[in-house]
């Protein structure tokens, strides 16, 4: 393999993992800090592709705004929508069993493919990529490298930094990180845990649907989109950690690496590279790179 | 007392064995919910369209309707063919698309001799190891668009061609249905590049491909993965200097979504737009009229299809679908005047029809020519 093109594998990979990363960030923030089995993680990255897709002649029309304030919007919606099904539903679930978690989470996916289904139809869409981000750099002699790939890439970093420095630096984050530990104690010490935990779900609906929302002009809108993303999500999650924001970003990049070289030096063994390396790790570190 | 009881049963049943052998009972095994919940209304749009056609009657006979969403899930498919055979007793079964699905629906028809009419799946097997006499197909098998783009590409002048498909049956059997013919015409595939169902991270890959440099792509993808992988074939830049040719389910149904991406593809399949023959214009016209809020594609058509072949089977009989045996030797021999031109069934039960070119021009598939004439698939394996 040339150098040019093992450069520009790289660049797939971290770019892949980015994104990934940005999806698994939010259900390793649910499950690790909450505790809660979330498989409707993947509904809502995909209501936030579908919003980017619905909005966007809405968004044109009623507030004269492009594909940013589209997003705004579909992040907006999403943390309502997250602050609903807390309140609604998953307020219900910390006492009870894994299996009842999984059980309700995995019933929200059906009512969320079905409303898709109902309200945009069963046809594939396509979600244009906005005007001032359509060009593409010239990689190499015959390819190009579309510059919204790495306006993905730096809206993950973005976000991953943010999220980091709110989590280590501010007093929302000490709450949660404090509520994750003892949730009896910091009850007593007078903070309104659940409202707390309302706010860390809402988040992580909204992480979920902003990776949807600006994946989707690469990816296109399609049904059952959420569910190809979320077993990859909890792999990540897994080997990252249960809970780690700083395990879920390592473990994505070396899942991004793990399947973009896999397809191309093994490609008969490419869907099983990125389990073979999660039993690997969880062999030697069965609690995943960094242990909450 | 008992002999009058006797004989009201006996009237019974005499009434009830006339009832049940008046209509013809259809069963229907689609997909109405999923993601090919438009493709199974649309067949059934196109089979209504024709029973419709001819005064809502075939043969002179009523018709009796049942339908199961066989929701595309193979695992249902044993117990949902058993719904309409055993419980709703139908005489004829319409079915499916999914072929893993209609692979299910095959043995169960198989097992009760109960005639098949599969309008959609395209699975090699269902008209090659697992052909039957009571089994036919309206559509394609996935070999046939295959080995046509094979033909055009050699045609074309191109040497050495990679192609690229998820690792399942439906993309293993087009591109060896490509593979054969453009072999035999002096090409080389110089590499295969498979990835797994239903990944759509096509970026590694594709910059194989970039680096390979080929003098073509052929590649079979299908529904949101065909509309992601013309998307990033363009915006990769690979459009502009390595041409994509791909079985027509690339470009089918999905053309709004790819958008520019799209344009100008060559594919091939045995439907196209802008056939311009009476008989298509016909069926169009007819089919807006009937069903204004649906698309016309290709599942339409094959739709279509399946009732006129049925026709020409329950008319041989004059409407006794009892006549097992003779019907299916009318259905296996008519000739169906289909508006994708007209076609006759090879032994197997699949169609010999004409496969076109079609190159993406807007939002239609146009055809550019006949790419191979009356191909047949081989039904390797078939012992009929």
């Amino acid at each position: 393999m040339d150098p040019a093109i093992f450069l520009i594998q790289c660049l797939n990979a971290v770019q892949y993992g980015l994104l990934l990363f940005l999806v698994a960030s939010g259900l390793t923030l649910i499950f690790g800090i909450m505790g809660i089995i979330n498989l409707a993680h993947g509904a809502f990255y995909m209501v936030g592709a579908y919003m980017a897709f619905a909005l966007q002649p809405l968004v044109a029309q009623y507030l004269g705004g492009g594909f940013v304030v589209t997003v705004l919007v579909c992040v907006l919606l999403a943390t309502l929508l997250g602050y609903f099904l807390e309140w609604a539903f998953y307020s219900y679930l910390y006492h009870r069993e894994h299996l009842q978690q999984v059980l309700m989470t995995y019933g929200l996916i059906l009512v969320f493919e079905e409303l898709r289904s109902i309200i945009v139809g069963n046809d594939v869409h396509g979600v244009p990529v906005p005007g001032w981000l359509a060009s593409s750099i010239k990689l190499g002699d015959v390819m190009t490298y579309p510059v919204y790939r790495l306006f993905i890439s730096a809206m993950c970093i973005v976000v991953g930094l943010l999220m980091f420095w709110v989590l280590t630096r501010t007093r929302l984050g000490m709450m949660i990180r404090a509520g994750a530990s003892n949730r009896e104690m910091i009850n007593s010490l007078g903070i309104d845990i659940n409202r707390l935990f309302r706010i860390v779900f809402a988040i992580g609906v909204a992480l979920a649907a902003l990776a949807g929302a600006i994946a989707a002009p690469v990816s296109s809108v399609y049904p059952g989109m959420g569910n190809a993303v979320i077993i990859i999500c909890f792999v990540v999650v897994v080997i990252g950690g249960i809970g780690s924001i700083k395990g879920a970003f390592l473990a994505a990049m070396l899942v991004g690496f793990v399947d973009t070289f896999g397809q191309v030096f093994f490609p008969a063994a490419a869907g099983v590279m990125v389990y073979l390396l999660m039993a690997a790790i969880l062999l030697f570190k069965p609690e995943g790179l960094f242990k909450h | 007392m008992k002999f009058i009881q006797s004989i009201s049963a006996a009237v019974l049943l005499s009434t009830v064995s006339l009832a049940s052998a008046n209509p013809i009972k259809i069963g229907f095994m689609l997909p109405y919910s999923g993601t090919f919940g438009q493709n199974g209304q649309t067949v059934e749009n196109g089979f209504m369209l024709y029973v419709k056609e001819q005064g809502g009657k075939l043969a002179g006979q009523e018709l009796q309707f049942f339908k199961v969403d066989d929701e595309s899930n193979p695992s249902k498919g044993p117990d949902n063919a058993n719904r309409l055979i055993k419980r709703d007793q139908v005489d004829i079964l319409i079915g499916t698309v999914h072929s893993g699905v209609a692979m299910a629906l095959a043995k169960a028809a198989n097992d009760t001799d109960t005639t098949l009419i599969i309008p959609t799946a395209g699975a090699d097997a269902l008209t090659g190891p697992l052909c039957s006499k009571n089994v036919f197909r309206t559509s394609f098998s996935n070999w046939q668009p295959g080995y046509a783009m094979g033909v055009v590409a050699a045609e074309e002048g191109y040497k050495n061609v990679v192609t690229i498909t998820w690792n399942y049956a439906a993309g293993k059997e087009s591109v060896n249905g490509f593979k054969e013919s453009f072999e035999k015409a002096g090409g080389k595939i110089i590499k295969d590049l498979t990835l797994p169902f239903p990944t759509v991270e096509f970026q590694p890959l594709l910059t194989e491909i970039a680096s390979i440099k080929p003098d073509a792509v052929y590649t079979f993808f299908a529904g949101g993965g065909a509309v992601k992988f013309t998307q990033d074939y363009a915006a990769t830049g690979l459009k502009d200097s390595i041409p994509l040719l791909g079985a027509g389910f690339l470009t089918e149904g999905t053309l709004e979504a790819q958008g520019e991406s799209a344009q100008g593809l060559l594919n091939t399949l045995h439907y196209a737009d802008g056939l311009n023959t009476p008989r298509d214009n016909a069926f169009r016209a007819s089919y807006k009229e009937n069903f204004p809020d649906w698309s016309l594609d290709v599942y339409a058509v094959q739709g279509y299809d399946a009732a006129q072949m049925l026709d020409a089977g329950l008319k041989a009989v004059n409407g006794d679908v009892s006549k097992k045996d003779a019907m299916r030797e009318a259905m296996r021999n008519a000739k169906i005047d289909s508006p994708r031109g007209e076609f006759t069934l090879s032994k197997a039960g699949n169609p010999v029809q004409d496969m076109y070119l079609r190159k993406v021009e807007g939002d239609e598939n146009k055809v550019v020519k006949v790419a191979v004439e009356k191909l047949a698939d081989p039904a390797r394996g078939c012992k009929l």
